[in-house]
């Protein structure tokens, strides 16, 4: 067993867990945040896409271990209260959802795509992007637009550089 | 319109949940006391189970038991089934070797369930399943379906000793025979359709739970239809009689027709959770969801079509080997045959048509409906063969599909189908407006000066969906009925509960159902609930697939209004004292006709339930009607896509410059949603044609068993699409839908194979042209170029 402690989106937790409990699992299974997805376990599709220190990381190959004391934003923490993220305002204004399940993934991927590409992204760069989120439903046409305009809407909003 | 009802581009009401990380995913479901199953998969293609050692993996910490084969035989748990009879054409009927959940003897795939191990955590389960040693005897395996028919074939099934379940025919041999002794010009063509995974983002999961002291089972599963896994589990498979089985599918990731399917994992979990006494979660990695998800396609088909001088279809006859894998799952038997051959006549008027396919076995996963099912393979033959067939008589390919278009309706296929209403005029002329095919010259020479290579390809498909006339599956091997049903409750404050046998898997019913009820009764979608996915909840219902949900599931909620709107008029009429017969309703109003009296629909509701101005001999107090909904016929959505790309020959490099697409759906009830299908289908489809295929070795291991080894399409190989609409009404149920769900799946991968093959002069290339196999294709000579 190993002892880890996180901030979880603002607050500080301390578990004993088996050393070899992934990132996504200490967050599903012993956080109850069921918002992160498992969607390959291979780093791959991107459905399990956190925040850590503010970069965003796959969480499905991340020991939690190797993240002890770090800062950790998932999708239940991109919302103040029912005030949408402006990237999650975007997913829904543009419909660049269906099934949802990689969605997650998706936001956080997307607010870090902002943070480091800034506010005004051609279709280009978000597709170039993108290349470490798989979605299954939506053919990206309208992910793509709503990364778009999520990141002109954090621009406006001043969200960016959080 | 009001300004959520039909046709309203409202965005949808379940995002808030998605977006905020809330979704309820079966995943997400926690039992108290639940413990973790893990499936011991074989590592062979073929083989003989001689023995199974477990004591070893018992005593590995958090063991709680496992389970094989025999202990499902010792508890009479019976196998999983193939609901659709199909005949051959000798009249026999199909050969369906058994498919025990655990392994009996024998196991057939890389893959296949040998046992179950729960324990306490996923983790030690893991670790106990390598402590298992079973002692196989590895059998040659059959991998490809050429090698399943030669004689001295290794057997996969004793009852099917030529690996063969059926030999399958439709339409007239004669007629097609005499068709093609009169043909001017014949086109041959051999057609590869690869093998998929589906792979929805969400793995296959499930939560079995027992409770001791009801004897009543609950199964939270991952499923596009639970009240048929329900009924399949309880009576064919005997977990529980169906009043003591509860079956929820809560969120579901995605389904793509892989989560249709009543699967070994899920029947194992349910049961286990009662031998066991906790529940039991079993959650797929996506490695096993490439294994033992039921994969898509994997058809091996020659066509030939016969043309008069000036170019008509006088024939088409096509012979198809379809490989069903290594058991034949739920409905397997019917996706090569009544959902194929009945679309081979595509849009095209064509007087005699013959299709024979045969359905093989192989020591490959089972192959069952995936988006589309069917008709894209049907429409990948019929639109490769019109492409193949206007390029060798020297037609503009758009005008020869013109000359053969089907203009009058109802029209009558030799193949079964009978198409109700269409334009195919219509989106043939705007696709080509919107793509500016005038000047596809001008761009192809712009993209040689660059050394690249341009090409255009139509597809003009046609799918049947809205499944299906209860009767008519029926007489063609159906097991069930494929009506759907629907239950409205009005509450006493006049908000709205609608339940239906439908279930969304990323499809947004609670958003477009509500938009009939808004539309319907001139409330607020805020105030509608939609309530799926659980049999304790909606009494019965067929689930989602095949576009069905619309055009079917939605026609049983309009019905089961009907009836609400009767009876709320002769509520209203108590209430205003008037007869029912001259009680309008509009705008979410009762009046009555030629006076300024008026109540609202939630004041009605009210009144309904506290039934004081009318009594209970007069009428029944409440609001609350339910219907089932028996389409009369299929629907015909259909429409042009055009796809238009560049490859770089110096690499095999595709780029898809420009995607259009004219879809005729019928009436449409959110565009917004409609052009998202539309979207999802088309990567599919684009997928399919460029990037995914299945591959096994020799040795029959599935080699393209993760994201790193199959090629998922991501965004940067997509382009974005131009979506446009045509729109003929459906007269085959009340809202005129006709379904939009799985066209662009269907109708992109021929689309991409012409542009392909317009691109390097020649059809020497199959799915997926790959960059490697585009450069070997590029290498070839290219006769049709060299020609000119």
């Amino acid at each position: 067993m190993a002892s880890v402690t996180l901030s979880v989106n603002g607050k500080s937790v301390t578990r004993d867990v088996d050393a070899r409990t992934l990132l996504v699992e200490f967050l599903r299974e012993h956080m109850r945040l069921t918002g992160t997805h498992v969607g390959c376990d291979t780093t791959q599709c991107g459905c399990c896409t956190v925040h850590v220190n503010g970069e965003a990381m796959k969480s499905c190959t991340l020991l939690a271990v190797a993240v002890d004391g770090a800062t950790i934003t998932t999708i239940e923490g991109l919302a103040k209260g029912q005030d949408l993220h402006p990237m999650q305002a975007a997913f829904r204004e543009h419909h660049g959802l269906q099934c949802g399940f990689c969605t997650p993934g998706m936001i956080m991927s997307a607010v870090d795509m902002v943070r480091r590409k800034g506010t005004d992204l051609d279709d280009k760069t978000i597709r170039e992007e993108l290349e470490g989120n798989i979605c299954r439903c939506t053919g990206y046409h309208n992910i793509v637009k709503a990364i778009h305009y999520g990141a002109e809407a954090m621009g406006k909003a001043g969200t960016a550089a959080e | 319109m009001s300004g959520t009802g039909i046709g309203a581009r409202v965005l949808r009401k379940e995002d808030f949940r998605f977006i905020t990380g809330k979704g309820q995913y079966t995943d997400d479901v926690n039992r108290y006391g639940q413990a973790h199953a893990v499936f011991l998969r074989s590592p062979h293609a073929h083989a003989e189970i001689l023995g199974i050692k477990l004591d070893a993996a018992r005593a590995m910490p958090g063991v709680i038991d496992i389970f094989t084969g025999d202990d499902l035989a010792a508890d009479k748990i019976g196998g999983l089934i193939c609901g659709w009879m199909i005949h051959s054409k000798d009249g026999t009927p199909m050969k369906a070797g058994a498919h025990p959940a655990l392994a009996q003897g024998k196991v057939r795939y890389v893959g296949d369930h040998v046992a179950v191990i729960i324990a306490e955590t996923q983790a030690q389960a893991r670790d106990a399943m390598e402590k298992i040693v079973v002692d196989y005897k590895v059998l040659a395996p059959v991998v490809a379906m050429a090698d399943a028919v030669k004689s001295g074939a290794p057997v996969l099934h004793d009852v099917a000793p030529d690996n063969t379940v059926y030999n399958w025919a439709l339409g007239d041999e004669a007629a097609t025979q005499a068709a093609f002794a009169k043909a001017a010009h014949v086109t041959k063509l051999d057609i590869v359709n690869n093998r998929l995974v589906p792979n929805p983002m969400e793995p296959r999961a499930a939560v079995g739970d027992w409770d001791s002291g009801q004897d009543a089972f609950t199964l939270y599963t991952t499923s596009q239809n639970p009240h048929v896994a329900r009924l399949v589990l309880s009576a064919f498979i005997g977990i529980a009689p169906e009043h003591k089985l509860r079956v929820i599918a809560p969120d579901v990731g995605g389904g793509f027709g892989s989560k249709i399917f009543i699967y070994a994992e899920e029947t194992v979990c349910v049961w286990a959770a009662k031998k066991v006494g906790r529940p039991v979660k079993w959650v797929a990695d996506r490695t096993e969801a490439f294994l033992s998800d039921a994969h898509g396609r994997d058809h091996v088909t020659h066509a030939e079509m016969a043309l008069d001088a000036s170019g008509k279809i006088l024939g088409l006859r096509v012979k198809t080997q379809a490989n069903l894998g290594a058991y034949l799952s739920t409905f397997s038997s019917c996706v090569p045959t009544y959902l194929y051959a009945p679309l081979l006549s595509g849009q095209y008027d064509i007087p005699a048509i013959y299709v024979e396919v045969d359905g093989l076995y192989t020591n490959t996963a089972p192959v069952d409906a995936y988006r589309g099912a069917g008709r894209p393979e049907a429409t990948f033959v019929i639109e490769r063969m019109v492409e193949v067939a206007a390029r060798e008589v020297k037609q503009d390919p758009a005008e020869f599909r013109r000359r053969n278009f089907v203009r009058q309706f109802p029209h009558q296929t030799p193949v079964i189908m009978c198409y109700d209403a269409g334009d195919y005029d219509a989106a043939l002329t705007k696709a080509l407006e919107m793509s500016d095919y005038k000047n596809i010259g001008a761009r192809k020479a712009e993209s040689a000066k660059k050394g690249l290579l341009r090409g255009i390809g139509f597809s003009a498909y046609i799918e049947a969906c809205g499944i299906a006339p209860s009767a008519a599956v029926g007489s063609l091997g159906a097991g069930v009925g494929l009506w759907e049903s629907a239950e409205v409750r009005v509450n006493p404050v006049g908000t709205v509960e609608i339940l239906t046998g439908s279930h969304s898997h990323g499809q947004g019913h609670e958003t477009t159902f509500a938009q009939l009820v808004s539309e319907r009764l001139g409330i607020s979608i805020d105030n509608v609930a939609i309530v799926h996915g659980d049999t304790d909840k909606v009494q019965m219902g067929m689930g989602t697939y095949g576009s069905r949900s619309g055009a079917v599931g939605m026609s049983a909620i309009s019905k089961a209004l009907d009836k609400i709107e009767a009876k709320a008029k002769k509520v209203a009429g108590f209430v205003l004292e008037a007869s029912p017969d001259d009680i309008e309703f509009k705008d979410g109003k009762f009046s009555v006709r030629g006076t300024d009296k008026e109540i609202d629909f939630a004041s009605v509701a009210l009144q309904a339930y506290i039934a004081h101005k009318f009594n209970g001999q007069e009428l029944e107090p409440g609001l609350k009607e339910s219907a089932f909904w028996d389409p009369t016929n299929f629907t015909f959505p259909a429409g042009v896509h055009i796809c238009e790309l560049e490859i770089d020959p110096a690499t095999g490099v595709t780029r898809i410059d420009r995607w259009t697409a004219v879809d005729d759906f019928g009436n449409v009830i959110n565009p917004m949603i409609v052009e998202g299908q539309v979207h999802g289908g088309i990567a599919q489809g684009v997928g399919q044609a460029l990037l995914e295929g299945a591959v096994y070795d020799a040795s029959g291991q599935l080699v393209t068993a993760s994201y790193m080894d199959y090629s998922m399409p991501r965004a940067g190989d997509l382009p974005s699409y131009d979506v446009g609409m045509t729109q003929t009404a459906c007269p085959s149920n009340p809202l005129g839908i006709k379904g939009c769900g799985e066209a662009g799946a269907i109708a992109a991968p021929p689309a991409v194979m012409n542009a392909i093959t317009d691109a390097i002069g020649h059809e020497g290339i199959d799915m997926p042209a790959t960059p490697l196999a585009l450069w070997r294709a590029i290498q070839k000579a290219a006769p049709r170029a060299a020609a000119e």
